[in-house]
């Protein structure tokens, strides 16, 4: 019994770093843009098939590398063509135009590669398990959590420690006084998509090695991010990485108590936040609008 | 819009729909259609009730719609009841679940309450999809169909009869759409209106926010889940995706397509829809990209949707 508690909450941890990393790139989107990126899915999945893609040519770490740069090249350019007039604007309109962009996402996956679920080659090493006696802590798994931990370090490193991020944080204060200040606030916010559109790529990356590749494997992950967003506190990064690992943790032990609520518990978790503590977890007061 | 030609908008309105499955077939429809049009137009209507007159966007309201749907088709499959208590059955359901959901996210605002109602309404969606033995899990809810009303000195046969059922589904709308009109009309749909406006000031006149707000939730909430009854009587079927967000993320587009800020908008917004996917849906397989380009478009270029395009037009 231990063995399987274990093993769900190691796989929760797992789920729930794929969470984390979706709903950082699109807290990052959110906070300083104001836009909720509905397509956030449909770029993890292009991530995935690209990578997919690209593993004949350059091999599983050229396509760790090199996929999730595609990808967010690629919401650069949607960034700058439609997203960036919306702007400012209702939010209503962003968000509609992201959910459409989700649909053109899903449709075209399923276009190039197939509506079949397609085998993802990992290297023979990371497969092997780790433990007899946890079977589950394969190479694979413990290599996922090394990167997502480098990636969320990166983050977070480059938000603290560097110019850019700087300039992300105060814009996600107050982006008038930072343009104000002389700082291109257009650049800035595309830099930041990037960034966030960078996250999803790699979770997508990530994500076809543990699950497999299929056009829903982004529709499937976005609304465990939005709960981890609203769990964790709008506003905070630490809140949404937070979120995302409980969450995940909560329906990894659902599955071993009640396996019927596995996906439903995360939602009950959001509920008694939002009762008990409505800014979320780490939550700025005042910031919840 | 004087009143003069806005009441004529009305009656040519209502003319078109009371002679629908007539002229559908004319131009290339069919009574299904027609009566699918009636039912997702009164449920974009009713999701206009929230976003349009009160300025508070939802895009979570397919869960009320869904309970609408699972309540009525439970209604008959397990209980033998009629098809009117089998309806109120789901209105009542998805009522009471709109009551207590919008009481914890009342206080939310923008783009955070949209965030909240998609997430929340996902919950039903799961429920619907996991428990199999109730639900009929992915499958659908089959083995039941409508049945037809006893008046007591007639009987409708809305069950052989695919235009009684279209005139009955009218019936339902016309009732749902003019308990909205009356309550927009009311001094608390100018409160509503108020509250779109300008909160703040709307606050400091004494209206007490978070109530309204909440009230014009559950009443948005309660006429959807009448559509999404009807809309599983109309198809003598329902499925989880009858509960799933992009059913919500639909029913918003149509309201923007038609004109959010207009009364009739969200029905021609949801004619448009529902005719263009049944026309795109059997043209291709990838009608995704079409209704997905859909959403693109309008957002680009028709942000104020048809009757606000044609409003601004009049007046220039």
């Amino acid at each position: 019994m231990t063995q399987v508690v274990l093993f769900n909450v190691f796989n929760g941890l797992i789920v729930g770093a794929f969470y984390a990393l979706m709903a950082l790139g699109l807290s990052l989107i959110l906070n300083l843009s104001g836009v909720i990126n509905f397509a956030h899915g449909g770029f993890l999945a292009l991530g995935a098939y690209l990578a997919f893609t690209l593993i004949p040519f350059i091999g599983f770490w050229g396509a760790l590398i090199v996929a999730p740069l595609l990808t967010a090249a690629l919401g650069l350019v949607i960034e700058r063509l439609l997203i960036r007039p919306l702007y400012g604007g209702d939010p209503l309109y962003g968000l509609l135009l992201t959910f459409g962009l989700a649909y053109i996402f899903e449709d075209a996956t399923r276009f190039i590669w197939g509506a079949q679920s397609l085998p993802f080659q990992l290297p023979a090493f990371l497969t092997t398990s780790l433990s007899s006696q946890f079977f589950f802590v394969t190479g694979y798994r413990v290599f996922m959590i090394v990167i997502v931990v480098a990636a969320v370090g990166g983050l977070f490193a480059v938000l603290n420690y560097t110019r850019l991020g700087m300039r992300i944080r105060a814009g996600t204060r107050d982006l008038d006084t930072v343009s104000t200040l002389g700082v291109n606030v257009r650049v800035l916010r595309s830099l930041n998509f990037g960034i966030g559109i960078y996250m999803a790529g790699l979770a997508g990356v990530l994500a076809a090695g543990l699950l497999g590749l299929s056009p829903t494997i982004g529709a499937n992950l976005i609304m465990p991010s939005f709960v981890a967003i609203i769990v964790g506190g709008l506003g905070s990064l630490l809140g949404t990485l937070l979120g995302g690992l409980m969450i995940g943790v909560a329906s990894g032990l659902a599955a071993v108590y009640f396996p019927s609520a596995t996906e439903a518990v995360i939602y009950v978790m959001m509920g008694l936040v939002l009762l008990i503590r409505p800014r979320g977890l780490l939550g700025e007061e005042g910031r919840v609008h | 819009m004087t009143a003069a030609r806005a009441r004529a908008f009305d009656a040519a309105v209502c003319l078109l729909l009371l002679f629908m499955p007539f002229w559908m077939g004319a131009i290339g429809g069919y009574t299904e259609l027609a009566t699918r049009i009636v039912v997702m137009g009164l449920a974009a209507m009713s999701l206009n009730f929230l976003l349009g007159f009160t300025g508070v966007l939802s895009f979570g309201h397919a869960a009320y719609f869904g309970l609408g749907a699972y309540g009525a088709a439970m209604g008959i499959k397990y209980l033998g009841a009629g098809t009117i208590p089998a309806m109120g059955l789901g209105i009542v359901v998805a009522t009471l679940a709109a009551m207590a959901i919008g009481a914890l996210i009342v206080r939310r605002r923008g783009v955070y309450f949209a965030m909240v109602t998609i997430a929340f309404g996902q919950v039903f969606y799961f429920l619907a999809f996991r428990w199999n033995s109730v639900t009929g899990g992915d499958d659908g809810l089959t083995g039941w169909h409508r049945l037809p009303i006893n008046f007591g000195f007639a009987t409708l046969d809305i069950f052989g009869n695919d235009k009684a059922f279209y005139y009955f589904a009218l019936a339902v709308f016309a009732v749902c759409v003019a308990a909205m009109a009356k309550l927009i009309d009311s001094p608390f749909g100018r409160s509503l209106t108020a509250i779109r406006e300008n909160e703040r000031r709307a606050r400091f006149l004494g209206v007490p926010i978070e109530f309204h707000i909440w009230l014009s939730f559950v009443i948005s909430c309660l006429f959807v889940s009448v559509a999404g009854a009807l809309y599983a009587l109309l198809n003598n079927f329902t499925d989880p995706r009858a509960l799933r967000f992009d059913l919500s993320g639909n029913l918003v587009i149509m309201a923007v397509l038609g004109g959010m800020r207009s009364f009739w908008g969200p029905l021609i917004g949801a004619a448009i829809f529902v005719a263009l996917q049944d026309y795109v849906s059997s043209r291709t397989e990838n009608w995704m990209s079409v209704i997905g380009l859909v959403f693109v478009l309008v957002v680009r270029f028709f942000p104020r949707g048809v009757l606000g395009m044609l409003r601004s037009g009049a007046k220039a």
